[in-house]
């Protein structure tokens, strides 16, 4: 097989990908999308696999790697296993459990990122290697490393199995600083002269600098930090594709690494905080939260029955949903709560904000796990107007992402940030564990409008109480 | 304290003061609420609505004898001598015309709150009802407008023939006129819209209708010695544009008032007679004086060249499920002011510029008129929430700083390509367009399909599995080289199988309504 059908396949591969995430922006077309990427996937596994079959039987291979068939069984089991670990994952995975599993794929990115760049360094005898195949390699493994590291903190903090709240080691802005300085530095020296310990030691401090990049960024900051990897990961495949001279991984890890930055971008802008800022470390880093306390008068508790009261004679209701659902499990409450008030001819919407969650669009996927259509399911720009002519708001597990403060007290540190505006509703029903601040340690005059009542509680169990009473 | 919400004496008050919605509001402020027996039965409300919302029904007497009693129309005399000693009255008034009415009850001693004299102030908007009402009045204008009118509203192609839209022209794009403004649109009538203000042309055009200016470019080039004249000018010309309008609309509604003042007249009899028979006019001002030559307040007067003059001065009256609702609102709205403990005690407190305004007699003394309204003397709850944030502002940076990072970039990128090989170029070719081709597709995907994308560009990248298999084939194989490739392979695969996998999954659950 020539070289020409191989590089053939790899530009339909690259279109169908395109094909893929056009898809994906509609969901009428999305699963065709899915569809597409799986084809190009497919056409380039199997002419990348055949190329390489039919390379290693052309070749005398030496007994050192066991020779063609030993590799050609190795590359089948290593694809097997990993489609059963994959497939397997993907299937057992809880919705609410999305965010860490994306991040762990950002990390398997990363890692064979890593990899394919030792292995070009390795396999080019120094000698004939040119200062711009090092170069190449140096930046791929440097990307893949922070992505590596990067992702499995984030996994790690998105599963709990490590406090999300930032880590904030002295100076760690110039720490970050000083490992890119130290990186760059390298970077010349091994261009120059391409010695083992110099690869070494950058791998180890990129690794190094993706832990503490990450370990320093909070919980709620997640979104942008799982797009971030997202983008990381992509360019690490295009810093690859490059060393390799692979147009098919330039133009994969392009797109991939393009679509996260925009995702970035779009979480940030929803934040209103530059992408620097959320880089550089959590909120209270700098001091920003206006410790003074404020009297913000009573707040006013109500009672399932009440709320269930409230909702039969509601004509129209929003839902907000924050973390705070996806972490009491509550999402299928909700959903059958929707149903039922649906059923007895009341109008229910959603309202999410951009940043709800830990994930772009993580609600969205929840409700849609719960089977509430998607069409009742909205934006925040789309509901913002709409509001003032709601009935009943349900606010579940959201507290930042509903604060008035962000529009009228421009010494809160979520100021200038887009908000659901819930409190133009008639009346607002919070569900909360108690009375804590958010994410942002903001405290949320919401709570204490007449027009809000607290519910108090785990909001599974609240929203499970209010349909019993319906 | 106990709310009496008495039945309107006016015979031809359809409205009421109280909803059963509005009462359980009262209620819930700790207020005891007594409604007069069949109060809300003109307006579609019936006593045992007020029951099942928390309030008393009750006799007339009762009702007047209330701490506050709360209605619509002014009292008459029979009523103010029906009230308690101390008492409070809630109702519109028309302080500016009413001397011998605000005497009357202040030698009762009692204290009364006019819902016509509310400031028009950002934070008051909640209680104001001549808002309220003129939005029903415009509406309803426009419906009595169809309802006289020979033909339809919206333009048809019918298989009896084509039928031309009717042309509505509105006259005072307040309130009344852009409730007006938006019923006819909606209802299919090509719509145009003037007024004195030309600022308001961005409103009357979010609302449906044409703007027509009144065509004063004389004015504009005349300096300041003309200004008599500029003003006759303006007169003429506007007297040319209504004559103009007149001539060739079927509809015709006015909306113009000058408060405290006869409203102006707008439309002469010659307009009037120039219209099409059949065109119907109404005239929102007729209470006031009327906008229109002949119009007769409560009559509809048709023309001897067949046009229809409506005079209603009823029009929010002729909605009374509406109004009541609205006109409540605004009460309870009053009310929640007032009633700062939530206790069921009303208590005014006299700095607030709002609860001043309104308080047209206190203890048995005239306060009208209240001191003009300075939103500097407020107090800090009165000011308007508009103070900007640091961040309100965006801040904007240097286009100078901007130019010359991008020209370094572009130097810089030049710089490269040049000491690169040709190879590499067609590489950064590649990279290029494919990171620009992902800006754009990326950014049409749906908010809520943003996970779904996470998850199916980590199944693509995991494309890095070529850069593992290149690495099995390479030219110089050691067994190292090889456990990396495997492992790669391994690693990448996951990524590509869990990827599409968990994509599917998640697509699958979309579904629509």
């Amino acid at each position: 097989m020539s070289i020409t059908l191989v590089s053939g396949s790899y530009i339909l591969a690259g279109l169908c990908f395109i094909l893929a995430l056009a898809g994906l922006s509609k969901h009428e077309t999305a699963k065709r999308g899915n569809l597409f990427g799986m084809i190009g996937m497919a056409l380039a596994l199997i002419f990348a696999i055949l190329g390489t079959v039919l390379q290693l039987t052309d070749s005398d291979l030496p007994v050192s790697t066991g020779g063609p068939s030993w590799a050609i069984l190795a590359i089948v089991l290593a694809l097997l296993i990993g489609a059963v670990i994959g497939v397997f994952m993907a299937l057992r995975v809880e919705m609410t459990g999305m965010p860490q599993l994306i991040a762990l794929l950002h990390s398997f990115v990363g890692l064979t990122a890593v990899l394919v760049g030792w292995n070009a360094y390795l396999e080019v005898p120094a000698d004939v290697a040119t200062g711009l195949h090092n170069g190449e390699l140096f930046i791929g493994i440097f990307i893949g490393a922070v992505t590596f590291t990067g992702s499995i903190i984030a996994y790690l903090k998105l599963s709990e199995k490590l406090k999300s709240a930032p880590l904030s080691l002295p100076h760690h802005n110039l720490i970050n600083l000083g490992a890119v300085v130290v990186v760059i530095a390298l970077a010349v020296w091994f261009v120059i002269d391409p010695q083992l310990w110099l690869l070494v030691t950058m791998t180890v401090i990129s690794l190094a600098l993706g832990l503490h990049l990450v370990a320093s960024i909070g919980g709620g900051d997640m979104p942008v930090v799982i797009s971030m990897l997202n983008s990381y990961s992509g360019w690490a495949a295009a810093a690859a594709g490059f060393t390799l001279g692979n147009d098919l991984l330039i133009i994969t890890g392009a797109l991939v690494g393009s679509s996260g930055a925009y995702l970035s971008f779009i979480m940030c802008k929803a934040m209103n905080r530059s992408f620097i800022s959320v880089i550089a470390g959590g909120f209270g880093s700098d001091g920003a939260v206006s410790g003074e306390e404020k009297d913000y008068g009573e707040y006013h508790e109500t009672t399932a029955p009440k709320v269930a009261e409230l909702l039969k004679n509601a004509g129209s209701v929003v839902i907000t949903p924050g973390y705070g659902m996806a972490v009491a499990q509550a999402q299928n409450a909700v959903a059958d709560l929707t149903a039922k008030l649906r059923q007895q001819g009341v109008e229910v919407r959603f309202g999410i904000h951009p940043v709800a969650g830990r994930l772009p669009g993580h609600m969205n996927v929840l409700l849609a796990e719960a089977k509430v259509p998607y069409d009742i399911v909205l934006e925040m720009d789309e509901i913002n107007d709409d509001f003032a002519n709601t009935d009943v708001v349900l606010v579940i597990g959201a507290n930042d992402t509903v604060n008035p403060a962000a529009m009228d007290d421009p010494s809160s540190p979520i100021a200038g940030m887009p908000v659901l505006e819930v409190w133009n509703a008639n009346t607002v029903v919070v569900f909360k564990r108690s009375m804590n601040t958010g994410y942002a340690g903001v405290q949320n005059p919401l709570f204490f409008k007449d027009n809000t009542v607290m519910l108090f509680g785990d909001a599974k169990e609240r929203v499970q109480d209010i349909i019993k009473d319906l | 304290m106990r709310i009496g919400i008495p039945m309107e004496s006016a015979p031809a008050e359809t409205r009421v003061a109280a909803t059963p919605k509005t009462v359980a509001q009262l209620v819930k402020l700790g207020y005891e609420v007594m409604v007069e027996e069949g109060a809300g039965a003109k307006a579609a409300y019936p006593d045992s609505e007020y029951l099942a919302a928390g309030a008393d029904i009750v006799g007339r007497a009762v009702a007047w004898s209330a701490d506050v009693v709360c209605k619509i129309n002014p009292p008459i005399e029979a009523e103010i001598d029906a009230m308690g000693e101390g008492a409070t009255l809630i109702s519109l008034i028309d302080a500016p015309r009413a001397a011998s009415l605000l005497q009357a009850l202040a030698d009762k001693g009692l204290t009364v709150l006019a819902m016509d004299s509310v400031p028009r102030i950002s934070r008051a908007q909640s209680m104001d009802v001549i808002s309220s009402m003129a939005n029903i009045g415009g509406y309803r204008a426009v419906v009595e407008a169809a309802h006289e009118f020979g033909s339809f509203f919206t333009g048809q192609v019918t298989a009896a023939g084509k039928v031309p839209p009717a042309r509505v022209f509105v006259s005072g794009a307040g309130v009344a006129g852009l409730a007006a403004i938006g019923t006819a649109h909606s209802l299919g009538a090509v719509v145009h819209a003037t007024d004195i203000r030309p600022e308001v042309a961005e409103q009357v055009e979010s609302m449906g209708a044409d703007f027509v200016a009144v065509n004063v470019a004389e004015q504009q080039q005349s300096s300041d010695g003309y200004a008599k004249e500029a003003s006759a000018d303006y007169a003429a010309a506007a007297e040319k544009m209504y004559a103009d309008q007149a001539k060739v609309s079927d509809i015709i509604i006015t909306t113009a008032l000058i408060p405290g003042k006869p409203a102006p007249r707008l439309i002469t009899e010659q307009m009037v007679a120039s219209m099409k028979p059949g065109s119907v006019i109404v005239d929102m001002a007729a209470a006031a004086g009327g906008n229109v030559a002949g119009s007769v307040p409560d009559q509809v007067v048709t023309t001897s060249n067949g046009v229809k003059i409506l005079g209603y001065t009823d029009l929010p009256a002729r909605l009374p499920t509406q109004a009541s609702q609205l006109y409540g609102t605004n009460v309870v709205n009053l009310m929640k002011l007032v009633t700062p403990a939530k206790d069921g005690d009303m208590v005014l407190d006299m700095n607030d510029v709002v609860q001043r305004s309104m308080t047209v007699v206190s203890e048995g003394t005239i306060t009208w008129p209240p001191p003009p309204v300075q939103v500097s003397k407020a107090g800090p709850t009165n000011q308007p929430a508009v103070v900007a944030g640091p961040d309100a502002e965006p801040k904007k940076r240097n286009p100078m700083v901007n130019a010359i990072a991008l020209g370094i970039c572009a130097v810089l990128l030049m710089a490269l390509f040049w000491v690169s090989p040709t190879g590499l170029l067609s590489h950064f070719m590649v990279f290029a367009l494919a990171v620009v081709i992902g800006y754009y597709v990326i950014g049409n995907v749906n908010h809520a399909l943003h996970t779904p994308l996470m998850s199916v560009t980590n199944a693509i990248s995991g494309i890095i599995i070529v850069g593992a298999l290149a690495g099995l084939s390479s030219a110089s194989p050691s067994v190292i080289i090889a456990i990396l490739s495997i492992v790669g392979i391994l690693l990448a695969s996951i990524n590509i199988f869990g990827g599409f996998t968990v994509t599917q999954r998640m697509l699958a659950m979309f579904r629509k309504a």
